[in-house]
């Protein structure tokens, strides 16, 4: 299944395609001339960076191009048919019919205010496939076979009323509807959980293979595409850097780029030796239990974060992560419970603190695009905090603003007047550090702060954190989904689960058997580069609940 | 034929108008550099055309004793003149020279219109920006003290508050300002709420800012755009309402020249087919015309520059 057979006739062929996206007044190549070729019932993984021109080639793929773009050259051959040269209408004839596509955010792209099975229906009674009684029969028989609970009940709901992980499996059904003969996955499960994904994925390949459907796969994470893909093409800036059978290309990379794509999550922090007993943790979270509303979010957590130490806190979405950060920050007092900064109780709103206290804790967001003013330059972005609780002013102020950006690693220069929105993503976040840094604290929350970026980008901040960690003393408690952060930053992790800590320890006992159920669910759950991963995985899960 | 003709006349007109935009958008791209000629660069012809028209009205406004011919309350001939050369607009219902009034009606309508625009501004986007940042029971009170405001039709209430306050300039700045300052308040409100739930401000908040520096730096450079737009639109609605209420009567009293009492002063003339009593109208219509074009191109900037 997994093999490329060139017998297969050709579906699909991108020649020489150039696109071009318009800025201010003028037109920039985003594509500059790639080829592309798709046989029925193949997957081909389409990999790179943000900004590479993933998903504009993508779309391209059905003749489409997102507003303010253009097809600028080439042609797009699909099943004999020329997508450039055709009507409007004959491409609209294809579109949900032989070519479907599955966006990344299924809650941003489902009509909220339609049930799912109307949605469904939509495309196959449009195009005169079935009738609407045959469409909902189907409906229920792609949502069994995407394994949704409930399927004969679930196409009755609104989009609100299941969870994303199903959300996502139902736009891949609807997509099936007409059984098509191309279906494009834009970035499909990235914004899910690990143990939500493994289940999108697998229902996405079996479905594909069971319809012989061909698919591009568009993608930024390496393991999910060595699941998915029989062939990868990986992308940078809107060239092909190379193309190969899957295993070809994980076992033997040619180029550089690729390789270091490869070598990404190779960083990994030294092992600290453990904190001597007795030692006054910088903050100490005790016996917490906080909540909006009447229910209770976080029930009773309690973990320390030492001097030179990170602690990272990790947990799905919904499992009290980010509401610890609330309560130790003070924007959400606790209900019962305290914390301690050096020993010493911190009042528990963060109006009651004094700015000294204020000073010490310092954050750090996941989201650099709205944790910066969009209307202030770096100079007074990053210079605020310095001003305000050191009262650096003139000079001084100055001289502390290009030490700081000296410090993340960004000219002072050319950067110092700058606005975010002259920033890259990764920058950024950097200037997120820098303002951080700049009130000289003892303890920083660092809120899933590599989570929007690259991998490469997101490896140089983790790198720029370690740096910063040991030449300043700071304390860190780290947010994060990604286990493989937690791999390479933390000295100790803290695992949670509905608003409770079921295992905590070093980072070493963590990653070692015996766990807790869940934290072994959430370990097995991490996406590895071997192209067999899926499949062994999901053998050995059935075999344990045949067991069981 | 003449409707041929008038359309000529009309399509001259528009050509005419443009092209002084365009000149004028050429004239002040020269004049300029940097980020002022870039932004200026982007502007349509409309609005080279608006932003022409108000220079004109400002320069009038400014210095109307040096351009107008005879005293505002000069009365120079008898009544209801024809158009000569001596008067070239003629004489109104008094004998007082037309020309000179609608020189004078511009600095006096416009003057005010702009004070009481202004005013409006600062106590609505103040509260505006105050309700939504401290939230709780401030916000509540001035909410409902704006919404019992505007149950009041706006019209019948300034007149309500002019017969009681008496009609001057003073107050009827402060009854239009107050009036009119409840819809900026809404539309700051509104604005802030987007901007309050930010992470920047709640990074703002947790660095200990005070009430003022969140407002002023954190808050207001980001709400800045569509209060700017709706400036310009409120500016246009203060304007009508003050030549409303001038017609009316109650607004800017005799004998100070404005715009709004001058077309009631003259209303006799429209009888007879002739335009002249309607010329302060085309003024009104003129420069509502140029401060939306002015307005529409910096709301499309706003809007793009959000993308």
């Amino acid at each position: 299944m997994k093999d490329t057979n060139p017998a297969k006739p050709v579906l699909l062929t991108l020649r020489d395609i150039h696109i071009e996206g318009r800025s201010e007044e003028t037109w920039s190549p985003i594509i500059k001339g790639v080829d592309l070729t798709l046989h029925k019932g193949e997957v081909l993984g389409l990999i790179g960076e943000s900004g590479a021109g993933k998903s504009t080639l993508g779309l391209a793929a059905m003749g489409f191009t997102r507003d303010g773009c253009r097809i600028s050259g080439g042609t797009i051959d699909f099943d004999g048919i020329d997508l450039r040269a055709a009507t409007e209408a004959q491409r609209r004839g294809l579109r949900g019919k032989r070519i479907a596509y599955v966006a990344q955010s299924a809650a941003a792209s489902f009509n909220p205010a339609h049930k799912l099975i109307d949605q469904y229906s939509e495309a196959p009674v449009q195009h005169g496939v079935m009738s609407r009684a045959e469409a909902e029969r189907d409906a229920v028989e792609l949502y069994r076979r995407m394994r949704l609970p409930n399927p004969e009940e679930i196409g009755f709901r609104y989009p609100h009323q299941v969870s994303g992980g199903q959300l996502q499996r139902a736009m891949t059904a609807m997509a099936m509807a007409c059984r098509p003969d191309l279906i494009i996955f834009d970035e499909p499960t990235t914004a899910l959980d690990v143990t939500t994904q493994i289940e999108v994925l697998a229902a996405i390949r079996d479905i594909v293979a069971q319809f012989d459907t061909a698919a591009i796969y568009i993608t930024h994470d390496l393991a999910v595409v060595a699941q998915m893909a029989d062939r990868i093409k990986v992308l940078l800036r809107g060239d092909e850097v190379e193309e190969a059978d899957t295993r070809t290309m994980l076992a033997a990379p040619k180029e550089d780029y690729t390789k270091t794509l490869w070598a990404v999550r190779s960083y990994a922090r030294p092992v600290q030796p453990p904190v001597a007993k007795g030692t006054t943790p910088v903050v100490s979270v005790r016996n917490v239990t906080a909540g909006y509303g009447a229910a209770d979010i976080l029930k009773d957590i309690s973990f320390d974060i030492h001097k030179r130490r990170t602690v990272a806190v990790v947990g799905e979405s919904g499992s009290g992560k980010s509401t610890a950060a609330r309560v130790i920050t003070g924007l959400l007092p606790p209900r019962r419970g305290a914390i301690l900064f050096d020993g010493a109780p911190l009042p528990a709103d963060y109006r009651q603190r004094s700015r000294d206290q204020l000073r010490q804790a310092q954050m750090i967001y996941q989201m650099a695009d709205t944790a910066l003013n969009p209307k202030l330059r770096l100079r007074e972005l990053i210079g605020r905090p310095a001003q305000m609780y050191l009262g650096l002013n003139g000079k001084a102020l100055t001289d502390r603003i290009r030490d700081l950006l000296h410090l993340i690693e960004l000219e002072p220069d050319k950067f110092i007047d700058r606005l975010p929105s002259e920033l890259s993503g990764g920058q950024k976040q950097r200037i997120g550090i820098a303002r951080a840094l700049a009130a000289e604290p003892k303890f920083i929350i660092c809120d899933e702060v590599t989570s929007a970026l690259d991998q490469l980008v997101a490896e140089g901040i983790l790198k720029l954190l370690d740096r910063l960690q040991s030449e300043f003393d700071l304390a860190y408690m780290f947010i994060t989904h990604d286990l493989a952060t937690v791999r390479s930053i933390a000295d100790e992790v803290v695992v949670m689960q509905n608003g409770k800590v079921v295992e905590k320890g070093p980072k070493l006992e963590m990653f070692e058997p015996p766990h807790d159920p869940y934290t072994e669910l959430l370990l097995s759950s991490v996406p590895e580069m071997d192209p067999d991963w899926l499949t062994k995985l999901l053998r050995e899960r059935a075999a344990k609940a045949g067991k069981g | 034929m003449t409707i041929l003709i008038n359309l000529f006349w009309i399509a001259v007109a528009i050509a005419v108008a443009l092209g002084a935009g365009w000149l004028f958008r050429a004239a002040t791209i020269a004049l300029t550099r940097g980020a002022t000629a870039r932004m200026l660069r982007t502007a349509p012809l409309t609005a080279g055309f608006g932003m022409l028209v108000i220079l004109i009205y400002v320069v009038v406004a400014l210095f109307a004793p040096l351009i107008a011919p005879y005293a505002e309350r000069e009365v120079v001939g008898a009544q209801f003149l024809p158009w000569d050369a001596t008067h070239l607009l003629g004489t109104d219902n008094l004998g007082r020279d037309m020309l000179t009034r609608l020189i004078y009606g511009a600095r006096n309508t416009v003057g005010i219109a702009f004070a009481t625009t202004a005013l409006a501004f600062t106590m609505g986007s103040i509260l505006g920006l105050l309700a939504a940042t401290v939230g709780g029971w401030l916000d509540q009170i001035l909410s409902r003290i704006v919404d019992i405001l505007m149950a009041i039709p706006s019209l019948i209430f300034s007149l309500l508050l002019l017969t009681i306050f008496g009609t001057s300039v003073t107050t009827l700045i402060l009854v239009i300002a107050t009036i009119d300052s409840t819809r900026v308040f809404r539309l700051a409100r509104s604005v802030a709420l987007n901007i309050v739930v930010m992470d920047y401000i709640e990074a703002a908040r947790l660095r200990g800012e005070g009430l003022w520096r969140l407002i002023t730096r954190e808050i207001l450079p980001n709400a800045l755009a569509p209060l700017v737009a709706e400036f310009g639109l409120r500016f246009c609605f203060v304007f009508l309402a003050i030549s409303a209420l001038s017609f009316l009567g109650v607004g800017i009293q005799p004998p100070t020249a404005d715009w709004g009492s001058m077309v009631r002063e003259n209303a006799a003339l429209i009888t007879f087919g002739d335009v002249t009593p309607l010329l302060p109208a085309g003024a009104i219509a003129l420069l509502t015309v140029a401060v939306n074009f002015v307005v529409d191109w910096m709301l499309h900037r706003a809007s793009g520059l959000k993308e």
